[in-house]
């Protein structure tokens, strides 16, 4: 069977990579293949990058406040390329307030600061069946 | 002394067999093995066996070598440490009345956070500045939103720390014009800028430009402050961000000071003597929550700094072999659970920095897990400075945990495993050379990952995160950056654009561009620049166009 291919991308400008590469590192422990863009991607970027890498999972980490921008934009730019299978998450510091606007936008789940990194992976396995 | 020791030892032998062993034998320990936040090991009892200092070699006295017991004669007895909170957001209006009410408040200097397009010298009408503007600190553009930013505030009254790495050059040219504007001279400024590009990329993520020109920007403004500037920090090397970034304590100390050595020998390769510039260093660390390895940190890094200094690159000015700080309690250790036990965190935290002698203190706010903090959670934050400095008695004297034996012996074992990591880094070629190949990243994300382990697993209790937690609502009354600011800004710019004498602005862009493709001081040309309203951008881009940009590999 084939892994669960996941991209772990930072939208935006923000520098702050921690949670992404430790969330990254979780998912490989998990069996999942990961792919990781690096620093400051914009929306265009990681849907190119999505496409290309054929993943299943698109796995977003924003700290920087610029989520309501930024998150639905990337989830378009993956829908205009025709990824509409591909399920696209978000992690970070996003307000709860925010939350139900993103989900409407196409973000199929937000994981807050503290959550355990087998949420995540548990929330992935059952929304993904690998092709 | 050393027979004191012996008969120490033996007397602990005797205490561990008819003690300790039947007390152990009827409740066992909490656990195996006792660790230090980091996973130093902490053993059940520190005697002086355990603390092999030499008093007057390697403690000494405050304001003198190798100053482990703090950099003044009299610390706080003088004067309490600088208040000095992290605050920008939204327009330079809205930042400029935040500045004002925390200086009415009773905090005693400014310290600017920047957005992240100004961060990255990027112009608020630039498309990557698209939803960015204002978020995580002020848009600045132009000469004209400092005169903004800072309107109604004396510049040769406050001191301004500001948070501005690879286009610290333009930020700090802008400051200076805006105080021109307010008649007050270069000379009289005093304040920070943080420009350590190093750190950025190593853990920060704000870089522009590759590491050469990068560290060429560097030695530039160190050179021109020491003319120009001179009570201008011209440089905050920063653990802080490293250990954010997941390292551990004695890895925050062992990076900081390598990031030093590779500033220092830029300087001198530069040809620069090493105390024209030396005096002008200062840092920039952490405060996490395990209280005594965070004192021992703030102690072993003063050691350390001063010995590399005089005995690595000789510098004979005492100011030279001072590591001064500034310390902002632990992000990463704010939790979006249960938010108002975060003020005990900060409170524990902040006691620390002041226990270890900072110079100056940020108290992170309660609410900073969920989202920028509103007046009222920076109010308590700064309250409890407050409360440390006037209420606890800590100011009272000077360096009150020496000579206990355990926070001796972890800053000689802090100080120890932090010369380890700059000899690899030596090793590696220094620095510079051990960024580039991904060395230090390396060894912050394994000890990141680790942590997250730890907490997963439970062996490390984050309360109400892992432990006692309790359903709570969703937190209401959170700051929320008007989205209207982005519009606001690009019409500002627009307007500033339209307005300027355009002839000027293309000249002085174009003699920064001579500049930079020559090896003349850069910072001259780009005051010239801030002058005539050329942009952030417009700056930046010029040396863009003549340094390239860094490009990162990433690897997990």
């Amino acid at each position: 069977m084939r892994k669960i291919r996941v991209l772990v991308a930072k939208p935006g400008l923000d520098g702050h990579d921690r949670g992404a590469k430790v969330v990254a590192r979780a998912f490989r422990d998990a069996g999942f293949e990961v792919i990781y863009t690096g620093l400051r991607q914009t929306p265009d970027q990681i849907a190119e990058a999505a496409l290309q890498e054929d993943v299943d999972v698109v796995a977003l980490s924003i700290l920087s406040g610029a989520h309501n921008t930024l998150l639905p934009k990337t989830v378009a730019a993956l829908r205009e390329r025709g990824l509409d299978d591909v399920l696209v998450v978000a992690g970070g510091v996003i307000p709860a307030a925010d939350i139900p606007g993103l989900k409407a936008a196409g973000i199929a789940e937000v994981f807050t600061p503290g959550t355990p990194t087998g949420v995540a992976i548990e929330f992935i396995r059952q929304r993904v069946q690998p092709a | 002394m050393s027979q004191d020791r012996e008969r120490i030892a033996a007397e602990q032998e005797r205490w561990h067999k008819q003690t300790v062993a039947p007390a152990l034998a009827r409740s066992p320990e909490q656990k195996e093995e006792f660790t230090t936040g980091s996973g130093i090991p902490v053993q059940r009892l520190y005697t002086p066996a355990d603390v092999p200092v030499d008093y007057l070699n390697d403690l000494g006295f405050p304001g003198e070598y190798p100053f482990t017991r703090g950099v003044q004669p009299t610390m706080y007895r003088g004067r309490f440490w600088t208040m000095r909170q992290y605050a920008g957001y939204g327009t330079a209006e809205e930042s400029n009345r935040r500045y004002r009410y925390l200086l009415e408040n009773g905090q005693s200097g400014l310290s600017v956070a920047f957005d992240l397009p100004t961060q990255i010298g990027y112009d608020s009408d630039s498309p990557y500045a698209e939803g960015e503007v204002g978020k995580v600190g002020v848009a600045i553009d132009t000469l004209a939103d400092m005169e903004t930013l800072f309107d109604g505030i004396p510049l040769d009254k406050v001191s301004t720390s500001m948070t501005i790495n690879a286009p610290a050059a333009v930020l700090l040219a802008m400051y200076i014009a805006v105080a021109e504007k307010q008649g007050v001279r270069p000379a009289q400024l005093a304040g920070t800028i943080q420009n350590d590009i190093l750190k950025e990329y190593a853990a920060r993520g704000t870089y522009i430009f590759p590491p050469g020109p990068s560290m060429r920007l560097v030695t530039d403004i160190f050179a021109y402050c020491a003319r120009e500037v001179p009570r201008w920090n011209t440089i905050s090397i920063s653990g802080y961000h490293i250990r954010e970034a997941g390292s551990t304590a004695a890895q925050e100390v062992g990076f900081t000071l390598a990031n030093g050595i590779a500033y220092v020998e830029a300087a001198i390769r530069a040809g620069l003597e090493v105390d024209t510039f030396a005096p002008q260093l200062s840092f920039f660390f952490n405060a996490h929550s395990d209280f005594f390895e965070e004192v021992a940190k703030f102690r072993a890094a003063r050691r350390l700094w001063a010995r590399i200094m005089r005995e690595r690159f000789k510098a004979q000015n005492p100011k030279s072999w001072m590591l001064r700080f500034h310390t902002q309690t632990g992000g990463s250790t704010l939790t979006a659970q249960q938010p108002m036990n975060n003020v005990v965190r900060v409170a524990l935290q902040a006691f620390a920095a002041v226990c270890g002698g900072t110079q100056s203190l940020h108290t992170n706010s309660m609410d900073e897990a969920l989202a920028l903090p509103t007046e009222e959670s920076v109010r308590v934050a700064l309250r409890t400075q407050q409360i440390i400095a006037y209420e606890s008695g800590v100011a009272g004297t000077i360096d009150p945990l020496a000579g206990s034996y355990y926070v001796e012996h972890l800053t000689s074992e802090i100080e120890r495993q932090a010369m380890d990591y700059i000899a690899k880094i030596d090793e590696l070629g220094g620095a510079v050379r051990a960024i580039e190949r991904g060395y230090m990243q390396r060894e912050i994300q394994e000890a990141a990952y680790l942590f997250q382990r730890q907490v997963e697993g439970g062996e490390r209790v984050i309360v109400g995160v892992n432990r006692f937690q309790v359903d709570e609502p969703p937190p209401t009354n959170l700051l929320r950056v008007d989205p209207e600011v982005q519009e606001a800004q690009r019409r500002k710019l627009a307007e500033v654009r339209a307005r300027r004498d355009q002839a000027a602005v293309d000249r002085a862009l174009a003699e920064l561009r001579a500049a930079a493709t020559g090896t003349d001081n850069l910072m001259p040309p780009i005051l010239a620049a801030v002058r005539t309203y050329a942009t952030l951008q417009e700056i930046c881009d010029v040396l863009r166009g003549v340094f390239g940009e860094y490009q990162p590999t990433e690897e997990l």
